[in-house]
């Protein structure tokens, strides 16, 4: 048999997976030998044998792969033997040449679920076991290569027998880097909410106790705290959302198992794939009756669900509690609580007991959010188990892209990857500002990024733009709805111009006003606005977000001039305030001028009364998609203007048309179905126009709007019977939380990066 | 009615009028009846402070004063908050061809009025008439000039970390009550503007502590671009707490209804005070005794931070950074 020797390179999700053992056991097998190591390029393989084992010790390789793993490429080269007399994993060696991902943070596998289980297991109800194939990744690693020593688990020195798992290549937990045991692991304790301990033999079991007894908890899990009640208790729940001034945001629960879930909520086969998986996102799904408290989730027929994702989770769930409301430990525009002594100063007000242990969180990441749309998987909060998301896009600079003010996330790109952060909210604050800025730099370290973009967007008061202006390399300011449509193109590799919907809330347009329902020709590099809702203004700026009773007043005004009497006739609002709001419309006052899709679903839920004021982001809009109950197929009257090709659309009718079925008394759930009608059918009115003008068959759907699964499916189904080709986002958040993607690439195209993308790219998840 | 015609400032008979049966008669003090081409002003011994600036208001005559005292008021206060002693004024008017005469006497008088309080001589003046369309009745422009007979050094540069923030009362009075007065919005307000002479005050507080900073008043653009300014100039950052803020209801109202700032409002009798931390209360109490500082109340303080920055507290909802306006302020909510 003829010998050889190979060199092997393997990138992808390789490290913290279980890859090395994985290779150590292949080669093992089949009599080969060498060494296996990681580096920061990923995992070099020396490996020497018979040439036909080695053939299939590599094909091996790619159908046998440890489940996490996720292989990008496999570099191989012949070189002249060398004689090694086993097989063996070498120490990890630095070599900053290239580039190595970050695993996410993985829910427990069965294998240790059934170790916690197992009443004869040394690990028996042990909250922090891990594996190979499971267990926090991202949020304790403090740098690359990824190894015990550079995460937070560095202080735990593991015992004789943790040791010898994590030295014998045939153990799961052969280098398991956060390996740990109840004899030497990290450990919980309860306190009060002065922080002294509680003295209990059993800090969960106390826990369990008290959120039975309806108490509010603040837990520390994997990437930060939550704040927990009893999900069955309404006194509880009232009493968390007293305490978090958080009266009607719909609150995540986590419930026991699918069996419970079952009980509450429907799911589909695609649903329960995605609910009980490996990244465990909090999943939007439907309410099945009103046996649970009213107060969960106020304006919704969805349930934002997830199941447990760590043993410390399963444990909450031994004694007969089956559903826990699990909100983010935070309060609504400050960054989530990750650390033990910060949560005891930040949350004493909010929770009355702390369940706290000592492995220390690096990074903080939240809960994802997602739900099932076009039976896909799409994406509403990237967080935990999903972060960092690398996507394989060759020719770009080192770049950091700042991304958007509200549901922030940035992104990196580095040696032919892209790399978008975790979920970081609303930075608006110093406290989040900080984090933001730390989180970036963490990401800046390990990936030894020196940006030479920033790419940022045009809006001159988001501290985003703030940060990008304080930073070295050359700055490119993008427009908000051009990298929204952007980065619904990089996630459907495709680079060739589209006809772009941005559909959102409001982002600064190049005219100085507000956009928001735009349609836009565009591709990696440039855009040009075909389309968008006729301008309102939005009497006293951000004060009728908050109020969006304002929008519909200023819509009613654009309908129907100032006639007082029918907008106290159609609004529940004192007179005289109406007129001062009219009064800022007509003067012109701090009434900035918006085309937004938003603003115009926030004025006619406020229309069909559904509220007037919100208290969490589009709560009005979200209540409108709610309300829709009826199959009608009807819809409303509107106006497309056509400025020389640039498409308007004329709300004035739908305005019109929507007031007369109100006086008639129509159902509001009709009004809803048509008003969703007329937007689906104006959209894809201006879509055949833009395809006639340009000949572009290609549609791409992005923006905050489109997490509207009504709005979301009629505009696909309508543009597919079309005969359109469409594009909508899937691991990509539609909101503003995948900005920084379409920020990043367009950054990079106008400063001269001229890739062949179809060839080029491909995610790497 | 009697109004201004272009005649009256063609240099000729009606102009003579104007001046002699308005201006002189109001302003009549020894300096300016020289009547040469500039003023011999008298020996001053110390530093020289010199400060100029227009007003321009709509509308002309407000609750709480109208342009005349105004334009005294804001150079005297800006002479005060170099520790300066304010000793005279030059004065200059834009007049709109139609503009009422009776109102320019009134004007006339009320800063006749405002100097003698502030203890100010007009010395000099000049007017000019324009076209009707071509200014918005009348501009004034003010120059004064004081002198420095204290001791110390003040400036916007000397703050330092531990430093308190103090000011003599509420924020807003002035832009809020201006702009309701405006009448687009049909306010019913009996908001006044704060526009006073701040001499009073300002000496006492220099009179009891040596360890005063900073003085400035927070005119156009409001507290947060003077303390923006401060921090810029010092190189520190400033925390204010929001609950410590004092602002009016009405005020407050008519935040709520526009989308305007308190903090970006224009105040027209109030001081900044940046006082060392170990003199922090002694200053508080003196201008806690003055009428003017009854409200006083310190509303922050000098932090350590190299960004250069003010920082808003709140009680519940983090903190703000307070930027100095660029433009106009457009929702930034997606
Ligand atoms: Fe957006
Ligand atoms: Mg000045
Ligand atoms: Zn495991
Ligand atoms: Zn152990």
């Amino acid at each position: 048999m003829k010998k050889v020797r190979k060199k092997i390179k393997i990138k992808g999700i390789v490290q913290g997976v279980g890859f090395r053992p994985f290779i150590y056991r292949l080669a093992s097998k089949q009599n080969l030998v060498g060494w296996v190591n990681n580096n920061s390029q990923g995992v070099i393989i020396d490996i020497e044998g018979e040439s036909e084992k080695i053939s299939s010790f590599l094909s091996l390789i790619n159908s046998k792969s440890p489940p996490l793993a996720k292989i990008d490429s496999i570099e191989l080269r012949e070189v002249p033997l060398k004689g090694y007399d086993n097989f063996s994993i070498k120490q990890s060696s630095t070599n900053t040449e290239d580039i190595t991902l970050i695993s996410s943070d993985i829910v427990t596998c069965l294998d240790c679920q059934e170790e916690v289980k197992n009443f004869n297991n040394h690990r028996y109800r042990y909250p922090f076991t891990n594996c190979t194939n499971c267990g926090p990744r991202y949020s304790i690693i403090e740098d690359l290569p990824y190894d015990r020593a550079v995460t937070t688990m560095k202080d735990f020195k593991m015992c004789d027998s943790c040791r010898e798992e994590y030295e014998d290549p045939s153990s799961r937990r052969f280098h398991a880097q956060p390996n740990a045991c109840p004899k030497c692991g990290p450990q919980l304790w309860l306190t009060d909410n002065l922080g002294s301990e509680l003295a209990v033999k059993d800090p969960l079991k106390q826990a369990i106790k008290l959120l039975k007894q309806e108490k509010l908890l603040a837990i520390k899990g994997l990437g930060g705290f939550h704040l927990a009640c009893d999900g069955k208790s309404d006194t509880a729940i009232k009493e968390l959302r007293a305490r978090k001034r958080r009266p009607d945001k719909p609150l995540a629960v986590m419930m026991r198992d699918r069996e419970v879930v079952k009980k509450y909520c429907y799911l589909n086969s695609r649903e329960e794939e995605i609910l009980t998986g490996i990244r465990r996102p909090i999943l939007l799904l439907k309410r099945k009756n009103n046996s649970l408290p009213a107060n969960i989730s106020v304006d919704n027929n969805y349930l934002g669900v997830m199941l447990p994702y760590t043993p410390l989770h399963e444990l909450l769930f031994e004694e007969g509690l089956e559903i826990l409301v699990m909100t983010s430990a935070n309060l609504s525009g400050l960054p989530l609580e990750y650390r033990n002594q910060g949560s005891l100063d930040n949350l004493k007000e909010f929770a009355d007991y702390f369940l706290l242990h000592d492995r220390e969180i690096k990074t903080p990441v939240d809960d994802s959010v997602s739900r099932i749309i076009l039976g896909q998987e799409t994406l509403i909060r990237r967080g935990r188990g999903y972060a960092p998301l690398a996507i394989k896009f060759a020719g770009l600079k080192e770049t950091l892209a700042c991304g958007a003010e509200l549901k922030n996330s940035f992104a990196i790109a580095k040696k032919g990857y892209l790399f978008l952060s975790q979920h970081l909210g609303n930075i608006s604050k110093l406290e989040s500002y900080q984090n933001y800025q730390e989180v970036i730099k963490h990401l800046k370290e390990i990936y030894q990024i020196n940006p030479e973009l920033i790419a940022y967007d045009l809006h001159p008061e988001y501290l985003t733009t703030k940060f990008a202006q304080s930073q070295g390399g050359q700055k490119v300011g993008v427009q908000h709805h051009h990298a929204h449509l952007v980065s619904c193109m990089v996630e459907n590799e495709v680079s060739d111009r589209v006809i772009g919907l941005a559909f959102d809330g409001t982002g600064l347009g190049i005219d100085g006003r507000l956009w928001g329902g735009e349609f836009l020709l565009c591709d990696y590099t440039n855009f040009k606005r075909v389309g968008h809702l006729e301008y309102v203004k939005m009497p006293g700026g951000e004060q009728s977000i908050k109020e969006p009773w304002r929008m519909a007043i200023s819509y009613l005004y654009e309908a129907y001039g100032d006639d007082i009497e029918l907008f106290t006739e159609l609004i529940d609002i004192d007179e005289e305030r109406i007129k001062k709001i009219v009064k800022l419309i007509k003067a012109d006052i701090n009434s900035p001028q918006t085309s937004s899709m938003g603003r115009l679903f926030d004025a006619v839920g406020v229309l069909v009364a559904l509220g007037k004021f919100i208290t969490y982001e589009a709560q009005v809009a979200i209540k409108l998609e709610a309300s829709v109950i009826s199959n009608e197929v009807g819809e409303y009257d509107y106006q497309i203007k056509n400025n020389d090709g640039h498409y308007i659309v004329n709300t004035t009718s739908l305005i019109k048309s929507i007031v007369n079925d109100i006086k008639l008394g129509v159902n509001k759930g009709v009004i809803a179905r048509k008003f969703h009608n007329t937007v689906i059918d104006f959209s894809v009115a201006i879509c055949k126009l833009v395809r006639r003008d340009y000949k572009i068959n290609s549609v791409a759907l992005s923006g905050g709007v489109f997490q509207n699964k009504i709005l979301l499916e009629g505009i696909y189904q309508q543009l597919i019977a079309q005969d359109f080709k469409v594009y909508f986002h899937k691991q990509i958040p539609s909101n503003d939380g995948g900005l920084a993607v379409g920020q990043l690439v367009i950054a990079n195209y106008q400063k001269g990066a001229k890739n062949d993308v179809h060839s080029n790219t491909r995610k790497s998840d | 009615m009697k109004i201004i015609t272009m005649a009256h400032g063609s240099g000729g008979k009606l102009t003579e009028e104007l001046i002699e049966g308005i201006f002189y008669k109001s302003f009549k003090n020894d300096l300016l009846l020289q009547a040469n081409d500039s003023t011999l002003l008298s020996f001053i011994k110390g530093r020289l402070v010199a400060t100029t600036d227009n007003f321009v208001v709509k509308p002309i005559f407000f609750r709480g004063g109208d342009i005349g005292k105004l334009s005294i008021c804001g150079t005297v206060n800006d002479l005060l908050m170099s520790g300066a002693r304010p000793l005279y004024i030059t004065v200059g008017f834009i007049i709109e061809e139609g503009f009422e005469i009776n109102q320019l006497e009134k004007i006339v008088e009320s800063m006749a009025v405002t100097a003698l309080k502030a203890k100010v001589k007009i010395v000099s003046g000049d007017t000019k008439v324009v076209e009707r369309g071509s200014c918005d009745g009348v501009y004034i422009n003010t120059t004064g000039i004081g002198v420095l007979e204290r001791n110390i050094k003040l400036g916007g540069a000397r703050a330092e970390v531990g430093d308190k923030i103090i000011i003599n009362g509420s924020i807003g009075d002035h832009g809020a009550s201006i702009f309701t007065q405006r009448g687009e919005l049909e306010i019913n307000s009996s908001l006044q503007s704060d526009c006073t002479l701040l001499n009073d005050l300002i000496a006492e507080i220099l009179d009891n502590s040596n360890k005063v900073k900073v003085l400035r008043d927070p005119t156009r653009g409001g507290l947060a671009t003077t303390l923006n300014e401060i921090a810029g100039q010092s190189k520190v950052s400033i925390k204010l707490k929001e609950e410590k803020l004092l602002i009016r209801d009405e005020v407050r109202s008519l935040c709520q209804i526009t989308g305007f700032d308190p903090l970006f409002l224009a105040n027209e009798g109030k001081v900044v005070v940046v006082v060392d931390n170990s003199e922090s209360n002694r200053v508080l109490e003196v201008m806690r005794k003055n009428d003017l500082g009854r409200e006083a109340r310190v509303i922050g303080e000098v932090v350590e931070d190299d960004n250069n920055r003010v920082y808003l507290e709140t009680s519940i909802n983090g903190t703000r950074i307070v930027n100095a306006l660029v433009g106009e302020l457009l929702p930034r909510i997606c």
